[in-house]
C-alpha cells in the first residue's frame, strides 16, 4: 500500500482513486467517489467472454458425441503418429526460428554487416509470403521437398521473422550502458552481450518462439502442399473426405490442449523473466561490432536466407505468372472480385478487433486489478485456438442454432476476429500505456471537456497502435487460409481460397499465381507499417508520428 | 489575481493516509511553496486544487467559490487552473505551438497569444518543433507557456525542475519565477529542495505527516522554526541540549541569549538551534571578545568540506555533545586536527527538550 501511495505522491498519475474497500466505500458514503470503470469493466467482460466462446463451444460439441466415443475416437495409434509429428515438427521449426531469427537479429543490429539496413527490413519481408504459398513454390520446383524434412526448412523460413522482428528491436533498443559496466567487470564482449542483451531479451524471444509454436500448431495448407500430416491437416481429412465432424471435434481439442500446454509454458518463464530498464535517462547509441573475417561468410548466410525465404518463391510466383497459361481453368471469380473480397473481409476484421480491443486494453493498462490483468491475459488463450478449430465451432453455431449466418461473410469476418484478437490487444495495449492520463489532466486543466478531451488528446496518442493494431489483423486475414476454407460464403473465393482451389490440385500453376503475387502485395503495406511500429515501440521516442506520415 | 484556501483536507489512498486534515491559505498574487520530503503528499495536494482527485473530506476553495466539497465539485476544465508537471508532460503528437494553444479558443489561437508567450518564455521561433525535438528545460518552458495561455487564475507547479541538472535548473527557475511575478499570478510550487524553496517565495509551506506544519514567510521560517523537525528541514542546524533560565540557555557552546521569541517564558532544559554561519572560529588562544558574543567553547576539527564561496567544519567539542558543523566564509582558517575555538553570534532559538521524540537520537 505505502508503494501506491508514494507513486501516487511521485506524480506517476496512475488511478489511485479506487483501491480498498473501506476508502471506496468511505468516499462512496461522502459522494466522492471516483467513477469506477463500470462500463469500461461490463463491456470488457461481454468482449473476453465472446471471444472465449468457441472454446466452449468445441467442448459442447465434442460432449454431445459421448466422451466414451471421443476417447475412443483419441486412443488410437493415428493419433499418437499426429502427436509425433507435431511434435517433433514444432520442436525443431521453434529451435532453427530461434537461432536463425536471434543471429540475423544480432548480424543487423550490432555488427556493421554490408547493407545491414536493407537486409534489416529485407529479413521481415518473408512473413508476407503465406506458409501455403511458400510450400507450394519449393514442392513445386523441388519435389524432393517434403514429408518432415521440407516442413522443417519450409517453416523455419517462413516463421522466422516472428522470432527476428522483436529480437532486432530488443537488441536496438538494450542499453550499452548496461554491456559496458559487465565489461567492466571483466566479461568479454561475447560473454557481456550473452549475459546482459540476450538475457535481458530472454522474455522477447519466448514471446516470439510461442508466436512460432502456435503458428506450426494451427497452419493447415503448407503442410497438405509438403504431404505432412499433423492434426490440422488430419482434421480438413475428417470433414472433407470422411464427413466426420464429431472425430473432428475431437482432434481439435487435443490440438487445443496442445496449444494451451504451449502457452502456460511460455507465460511461466515469462514471469520469471521480466525485466525493466531503470528509469527514463536518455540513451547513447552502441557503437557496432566489426566482423573482420567473418564479414563475407555473414554475408553470405543472410543473403542466402532471404533469398530461399523470399527471392525463391517471389520469383517462382513470378516465373509461373510469366510463363503458366493463366487461362487453363475458368476461374469462379476473377482476380479482380478475390481480391475485392480479401480486402473487404480483412478490413472489417481489422476494424471490429481493433476495436474491440480498445476498452480491454484501456480497462487492464488504466486500472491495474488483479481482475482486470486475468480478464486481459484470458483473451490470449484464443491465440491457442487454430484457425479450424474456430472455423468449426463458428459452423457448428452456424448449422445448429443461427442457420441464417452458415455461409455469410459476418461469420467469417466473425472468425478473423476471434482468431486475430490478441495480436490487435497486444499493438493497441503498448500505446496505451504510452497515453498517460496525466496528458489528459492536463488537457482538462487547460479547460476541455472529457469527451473534447480523448478526441484531441487521447485518441492522437492511441492512433500509432490502434494503426498498427489494424494492419496486425489485416495482414493476417489476407493470408489465411484454414477458417476461410471453411466458412467462405457460397460463390465467393477470396485471394487464399481461389489460389488454393488451383495450386492444390496441381491444376494450373500459372493460374494460381496472380492470386500468390497478389496476396503480397497487399500484406507488403501492413508488414512495412508494423516494422516501423516496432522500431517506435522499443525505442521509446515520442515521435510516433512518424508512422501516420507514413499512411499520409 | 486569486485566493485559494484548502480546510481540513483529508485524503488517503487504500490504507495509506497522505494528507491529514491539512489547511492552507494562498494569499492572492503570492508565490507559495510547500516543501516537504518525497511521500510527504505535495503532489496529491496540487492534484486535488487542481480537480485531478477528490478529497475524502474538506474543503477546497478558489476565490471564495467551494470547487470541492461533500456537495460540490467543480471539474478541473472549470477551474481556470495551470498545472506544470514535473516531466513538462506535452502532448507528444502536437507541435509547440498547438501545445500552447491548445487551451485557448480557435480565434484566440491567431490573435498573437501564442507567439506573444514563445517570446514570453524565451522560445521565438521554436513553435513548429515538436517536443521530443526540445531540450528538457526547453520543454519546462513550453509547459509554463501553455499553462500561462488561457490566463489562469492560478499556476501549479509540481516540482518543475527537479527532472533537470543543476546549473539548467537554477536559471530556469529564475527565468520562470520572473515570468510568474510578472504575470502577477497565484501560485503554487511544491518542491522538496529546501534551497529552491526558501529563495522563490512569498511564503513557505512545511508539509510533513499530512499537513502543513508551519507556513510563513522565508526568512521568519528559517530564522524562527516552530519546532526541531522544521529547523533540520531547512538548512543546516546544529541541534544542542541545554538548560534555559533568564533569557539566556547554557550550552557546549557557552551560555547563549535567547531571541525575541522565547526570551522569558523558557525555564529548564531545553533543545537547541544553532546554524553553522552563526558559529565563528579560531584557531585556539585568539578568541576574539565582540559585541554580543558568548562565552565560547574549545574543540578539535575533524573533518572540512570546501565549497568555494565558504566552507564547512566538523568540529568535535571537548567534553560531550555531538560534534557541531561551522560554515566560515572563504578559505577555512583552520586544518584538520587543529585545537579551535568557537563562538556563537547572535540569539539562537530553543525549544523545551521532550522526554520521547528527541530529534537528536534519530
Amino acid at each position: 500500500m505505502s508503494v501506491r501511495a508514494v507513486a501516487a505522491n511521485g506524480g506517476t498519475g496512475r488511478d489511485t482513486g479506487h483501491d480498498g474497500v473501506r476508502g471506496s466505500l468511505r468516499a462512496f458514503v461522502s459522494g466522492r467517489r471516483r467513477h469506477a470503470p463500470w462500463l469500461l469493466a461490463s463491456v470488457s467482460i461481454v468482449i473476453a467472454l465472446v471471444l472465449l466462446s468457441p472454446l466452449g463451444l468445441i467442448v459442447a460439441q465434442a460432449a454431445q458425441a459421448g466422451w466414451g466415443q471421443l476417447w475412443s475416437v483419441i486412443d488410437r495409434p493415428f493419433v499418437a503418429t499426429l502427436l509425433w509429428n507435431t511434435v517433433r515438427l514444432a520442436l525443431v521449426v521453434t529451435l532453427l526460428a530461434a537461432v536463425v531469427g536471434t543471429g540475423a537479429a544480432w548480424l543487423t543490429e550490432r555488427t556493421v554487416l554490408f547493407g545491414r539496413r536493407v537486409w534489416a527490413v529485407l529479413l521481415i519481408v518473408p512473413f508476407v509470403v503465406p506458409d501455403f504459398v511458400l510450400a507450394w513454390t519449393w514442392s513445386s520446383v523441388f519435389p524432393a521437398v517434403h514429408g518432415y524434412w521440407g516442413a522443417v526448412l519450409v517453416m523455419t523460413l517462413h516463421l522466422y521473422p516472428l522470432v527476428y522482428l522483436p529480437m532486432a528491436a530488443a537488441f536496438r533498443a538494450a542499453d550499452p550502458g548496461q554491456e559496458e559496466a559487465a565489461r567492466g567487470l571483466g566479461l568479454s564482449r561475447w560473454a557481456a552481450w550473452l549475459r546482459i542483451s540476450v538475457r535481458q531479451a530472454r522474455s522477447t524471444l519466448l514471446g516470439g518462439c510461442l508466436l512460432v509454436c502456435l503458428a506450426l500448431l494451427a497452419y493447415y495448407g503448407g503442410f497438405e502442399d509438403l504431404r505432412y500430416q499433423t492434426f490440422t491437416t488430419a482434421i480438413f481429412g475428417e470433414l472433407q473426405t470422411q464427413f466426420a465432424p464429431a472425430v473432428a471435434s475431437s482432434l481439435s481439442l487435443v490440438l487445443v490442449a496442445l496449444s494451451v500446454i504451449v502457452l502456460g509454458g511460455e507465460a511461466v518463464f515469462r514471469e520469471r523473466g521480466r525485466l525493466q530498464r531503470s528509469g527514463p535517462m536518455a540513451q547513447r547509441a552502441q557503437t557496432p561490432i566489426s566482423l573482420g573475417r567473418l564479414g563475407v561468410p555473414a554475408l553470405v548466410a543472410v543473403a542466402t536466407l532471404v533469398g530461399f525465404a523470399l527471392g525463391f518463391p517471389v520469383a517462382v510466383v513470378l516465373y509461373w505468372m510469366v510463363a503458366g497459361g493463366s487461362s487453363a481453368l475458368p476461374a469462379a471469380v476473377s482476380l479482380g472480385a478475390a481480391a475485392g473480397y480479401t480486402a473487404l473481409y480483412s478490413a472489417l476484421g481489422a476494424l471490429v478487433a481493433t476495436a474491440l480491443a480498445l476498452p480491454i486494453a484501456m480497462l487492464a493498462t488504466r486500472h491495474p486489478r488483479r481482475w482486470s490483468a486475468a480478464l486481459e491475459r484470458s483473451t490470449f488463450i484464443v491465440q491457442a485456438i487454430p484457425g479450424v478449430v474456430i472455423g468449426l465451432a463458428l459452423v457448428y453455431v452456424a448449422s445448429r442454432s443461427l442457420g441464417f449466418l452458415y455461409q455469410s461473410p459476418e461469420l467469417l469476418v466473425a472468425a478473423y476476429v476471434l482468431m486475430f484478437f490478441p495480436l490487435g490487444l497486444v499493438a493497441v495495449s503498448s500505446s496505451v500505456a504510452r497515453a498517460s492520463p496525466r496528458l489528459e489532466e492536463i488537457a482538462r486543466s487547460l479547460g476541455k471537456g472529457p469527451w473534447s478531451v480523448r478526441v484531441s488528446v487521447t485518441l492522437p496518442l492511441l492512433a500509432p497502435g490502434l494503426l498498427a493494431a489494424y494492419c496486425f489483423v489485416f495482414l493476417s486475414a489476407v493470408t489465411e487460409l484454414t477458417a476461410t476454407l471453411l466458412l467462405v460464403p457460397t460463390g465467393v473465393q477470396t485471394l487464399a481460397t481461389q489460389f488454393w482451389a488451383y495450386a492444390e490440385q496441381g491444376v494450373s500453376f500459372g493460374a494460381a499465381a496472380p492470386y500468390a503475387a497478389t496476396m503480397m502485395v497487399m500484406s507488403v503495406i501492413p508488414v512495412y507499417l508494423l516494422g516501423r511500429w516496432f522500431d517506435r515501440r522499443f525505442l521509446a521516442q515520442p515521435g510516433e508520428r512518424s508512422v501516420l506520415e507514413v499512411l499520409t | 489575481m486569486s485566493r485559494i484556501a484548502c480546510k481540513g483536507i483529508w485524503k488517503s489512498f487504500g490504507n495509506t493516509r497522505v494528507l491529514e486534515g491539512l489547511d492552507l491559505e494562498v494569499p492572492d498574487g503570492a508565490v507559495v511553496t510547500v516543501l516537504g520530503a518525497s511521500g510527504s503528499g505535495k503532489t496529491t495536494l496540487l492534484r486535488l486544487i487542481a480537480g485531478f482527485e477528490r478529497p475524502d473530506s474538506g474543503t477546497i476553495l478558489i476565490d471564495d467559490e467551494v470547487v470541492d466539497s461533500a456537495r460540490h465539485f467543480v471539474a478541473p476544465e472549470r477551474r481556470r487552473i495551470g498545472y506544470v508537471a514535473q516531466e513538462g508532460d506535452l502532448f507528444p503528437h502536437l507541435t509547440v505551438a498547438r501545445n500552447i494553444g491548445f487551451g485557448l479558443a480557435r480565434r484566440e489561437r491567431t490573435s498573437g497569444r501564442i507567439e506573444e508567450l514563445l517570446e514570453l518564455v524565451g522560445l521565438k521561433g521554436l513553435g513548429g518543433r515538436y517536443p521530443h525535438e526540445l531540450s528538457g528545460g526547453q520543454q519546462q518552458r513550453v509547459a509554463l507557456a501553455r499553462a500561462l495561455a488561457p490566463h489562469p487564475r492560478v499556476v501549479l507547479l509540481d516540482e518543475p525542475f527537479s527532472s533537470l541538472d543543476a546549473s539548467l535548473r537554477a536559471s530556469l527557475r529564475f527565468d520562470v519565477m520572473r515570468i510568474l511575478r510578472e504575470q502577477r499570478a497565484t501560485t503554487v510550487f511544491v518542491t522538496h529542495d529546501q534551497a529552491e524553496a526558501l529563495s522563490v517565495a512569498d511564503l513557505v509551506g512545511i508539509m510533513s505527516g499530512g499537513r502543513i506544519r508551519q507556513f510563513a514567510p522565508p526568512e521568519e521560517l528559517y530564522s524562527r522554526p516552530i519546532d526541531p523537525t522544521v529547523a533540520q528541514f531547512l538548512g543546516e542546524a546544529n541541534l544542542l541540549r541545554g538548560r534555559a533560565a533568564r533569557g539566556a540557555v547554557e550550552t557546549a557552546l557557552g551560555t547563549l541569549p535567547l531571541g525575541d521569541g522565547n526570551r522569558s517564558s523558557l525555564v529548564g532544559p531545553v533543545l537547541v538551534l544553532v546554524r553553522p554561519e552563526q558559529i565563528s572560529i579560531q584557531r585556539s588562544g585568539r578568541v576574539p571578545v565582540g559585541p554580543g558574543a558568548g562565552e565560547g567553547a574549545t574543540g578539535r576539527v575533524i573533518h572540512r568540506e570546501y565549497y568555494g564561496h565558504d566552507c564547512v567544519v566538523l568540529v568535535s567539542l571537548d567534553g560531550a555533545e555531538p560534534a557541531v558543523r561551522v560554515r566560515c566564509p572563504g578559505q577555512a582558517p583552520v586544518e584538520v586536527g587543529d585545537a579551535v575555538a568557537l563562538q556563537v553570534t547572535g540569539a539562537v532559538v530553543a525549544w523545551p527538550a521532550e522526554p520521547s521524540g528527541d530529534p537528536l537520537r534519530r
